[in-house]
């Protein structure tokens, strides 16, 4: 008997119970479906977590203070401490120690209420050096970045994100106007261009000055903080080199001769990349296991059936023995049968599921959400598949092999 | 070309011991035309069941065709059915929802690699049994769609079809009325006088074991009489 006839019988058998067959093939399909679905939406999701973090800039390292510690040793917090200094940032600047460091950025943070005209805004105001649209990878759209004379003269003058021009400006050109940063004023050299994204903080609502006006004008009696350094690598594939280099020197410039007691720490993109691929991942691995369950579900149907099937043509077997099947014959057209049940389940399964994946941006509930653009993938497809056939293969056996075992006596005289 | 000697079978229902078959001494040869008779309960069936090879003798020897079949394994025993012996049965037993063609093809399915060539091959070795059973207008008709003696003629043609060394025909009548009774033995006599098929027939009615030319009388598990008759 070859695979060809193999599968003409068991189509023929689905057949002869059209609607079994269909309820049967159901189970498997919402299975499927599910998992397709289910996985695409968790594809979507880490697509769009990558992309927002890869909008953060690439390459990019951050060097926070460690915990300040307080009396008795008690932490204080992440990155309280204050143990970056402008000179570190020079040092990383000279490039002799650490060639695949780009350039190094000092960033003083400090928050205040802007104001243009009768318009008022809230939005941090970060103090930095002229590489910083480099580093941080930020286009101008329109006028120009401060320069070094702007950061060595305290100039104040800013340049913003988008997302502070419509709040404040409504359709006025922000360039050349002055607004007031707690109460200070400042001229508006520049715009950035949007860089989009949502989530961990917009990156267009944005006010950049020189390092030392914030110094100077802002953060006022807090001195001359570094609350962290900003260094970009020469390439993404570089930054495990750049990231040893930058803690080589900073260890020696505060004599911390044990790595483990560093007053400071570092984080890459790549880092935050991981961790956020890391989450998503186990979130659809979640996902798909919740609707792999279901499959299961559809796969002891299938059993099930199977068994109710081999019952009821008991005597069609034993027809099939007394003229010359053997156990092998048997056992291969009932499990055939239970794969093609599964596999066609699973076929139309893969195939609603991709066409709900397609659909549902499209869906008025959800086309105006942050709801990821679910991401059919070719493996978890394959995979669904030879699932599903393997679970009729599984769950096939023990039916299939209750027939091949009976005896063509019995088998016969069945009623 | 059937040989048994000594078979008994014993079937154990629990603890108890019931023999069935209590030592059978049968020679047939090719071209005979045979009927085991017997009531029931007489072990008829169970004969049958060692001759087709569905059942193996607890004890003796059955040599069929030259081959030792008594302690053949259960493929094998599949082989022996397949190849040396066709099966008729009382309740025809086709398989329902499969066209009269494709039931007699059955068989040579199974047949694996001895088989006639490709599909078409096959088709052709069907169509030609059906046609001499007298059914070649009938051979998409599904079982359901055809008269009793018409589905007895088509299991018959499923029988011939793998040209085996003998038929087994189990009160092949037994279901049908009078007309396709006669119809059906006839149909087996001119089997075994024009072809020379070996034809083994079990049944309990004399009118039907008439039709053949050696009676054989099952009691109890063993043979009373064995005797040639006029055709």
């Amino acid at each position: 008997m070859n695979l060809y006839e193999a599968l003409r019988m068991a189509v023929n058998g689905l057949l002869a119970n059209r609607l079994r067959s269909a309820l049967t093939m159901l189970g498997i399909l919402i299975g499927v479906t599910a998992v397709i679905m289910l996985v695409a939406v968790g594809n979507g999701e880490s697509i769009q977590i990558n992309n927002q973090i890869q909008s953060l800039g690439a390459n990019v390292i951050y060097v926070y203070p460690s915990n300040a510690r307080g009396a008795g040793g008690i932490s204080q917090g992440f990155g309280t401490g204050q143990s970056l200094t402008q000179a570190d940032v020079d040092a990383l600047n000279t490039r002799q120690q650490d060639p695949d460091v780009v350039a190094a950025i000092p960033i003083a943070q400090s928050g205040g209420q802007i104001t243009y005209g009768n318009q008022n805004y809230f939005a941090p105001t970060t103090g930095t050096t002229p590489d910083f649209p480099m580093v941080r990878d930020y286009q101008i759209a329109e006028g120009s970045f401060f320069t070094a004379d702007d950061v060595t003269a305290n100039h104040r003058v800013v340049v913003i994100g988008q997302t502070v021009v419509d709040n404040l400006f409504g359709s006025t050109d922000p360039i050349g106007q002055t607004i007031k940063i707690s109460r200070q004023s400042f001229r508006v050299i520049g715009v950035f261009a949007p860089k989009g994204g949502t989530g961990f903080g917009s990156q267009d609502n944005v006010v950049v000055a020189p390092i030392t006006t914030v110094w100077a004008y802002l953060t006022g009696a807090r001195g001359k903080v570094v609350s962290q350094i900003v260094a970009s690598a020469t390439s993404a594939g570089t930054v495990t080199q750049a990231e040893t280099e930058i803690t080589t020197i900073l260890l020696e410039r505060h004599q911390i001769a044990n790595p483990s007691q560093a007053d400071f720490q570092l984080q890459s993109q790549q880092d935050i990349l991981n961790q956020a691929t890391s989450i998503a991942t186990t979130l659809t691995v979640v996902l798909g296991a919740i609707a792999g369950i279901s499959l299961v579900v559809g796969g002891i149907g299938i059993m099930n059936i199977m068994l109710v099937t081999v019952t009821e043509r008991t005597r069609e077997i034993g027809i099939r023995k007394a003229i010359g099947a053997r156990r092998r014959d048997i056992l291969v057209q009932f499990l055939i049968e239970a794969m093609v049940l599964s596999g066609l389940g699973g076929a139309l399964g893969i195939a609603v599921g991709a066409l709900l994946a397609h659909e549902a941006p499209s869906l008025p509930a959800l086309a105006n959400s942050s709801f990821p653009t679910p991401v059919v993938s070719v493996p978890s497809v394959l995979l669904a598949f030879f699932v599903s056939v393997a679970i009729g293969l599984f769950f096939g056996i023990y039916p299939a092999n209750r027939a091949a075992r009976l005896h063509p006596i019995e088998a016969l005289r069945y009623e | 070309m059937i040989t048994l000697e000594g078979v008994t079978k014993v079937y154990r229902m629990g603890r108890i011991e019931v023999p069935a078959l209590q030592g059978i001494d049968l020679h047939v040869d090719r071209g005979e035309f045979v009927a085991i008779m017997g009531a029931s309960g007489s072990g008829k069936s169970t004969l049958m069941n060692i001759i087709g090879c569905l059942d193996v003798p607890t004890n003796g020897r059955y040599i069929l065709d030259g081959t030792d079949v008594a302690r053949l394994g259960d493929d094998e025993l599949a082989k022996i059915r397949n190849r040396k012996i066709g099966f008729v049965f009382q309740s025809f037993n086709l398989i329902p929802r499969t066209s009269a063609l494709h039931n007699v093809e059955m068989p040579l399915i199974y047949m694996g690699r001895d088989a006639p060539a490709g599909e078409s091959g096959r088709t052709e070795r069907a169509r030609e049994a059906l046609g001499a059973v007298g059914l070649a207008d009938r051979i998409h008709h599904q079982p359901t769609e055809m008269s009793g003696g018409q589905q007895q003629r088509a299991a018959i043609a499923r029988a011939l079809v793998t040209n085996p060394a003998i038929l087994l025909a189990d009160e092949p009548t037994g279901n049908l009325d009078t007309a396709s009774s006669v119809e059906i033995m006839r149909l087996l006599s001119e089997l075994n006088a024009e072809h020379g098929r070996t034809i083994v027939l079990i049944t309990h009615e004399q009118d039907i074991a008439r039709f053949a030319k050696r009676v054989v009388e099952l009691r109890d598990g063993l043979i009373v009489r064995d005797e040639k008759v006029a055709a």
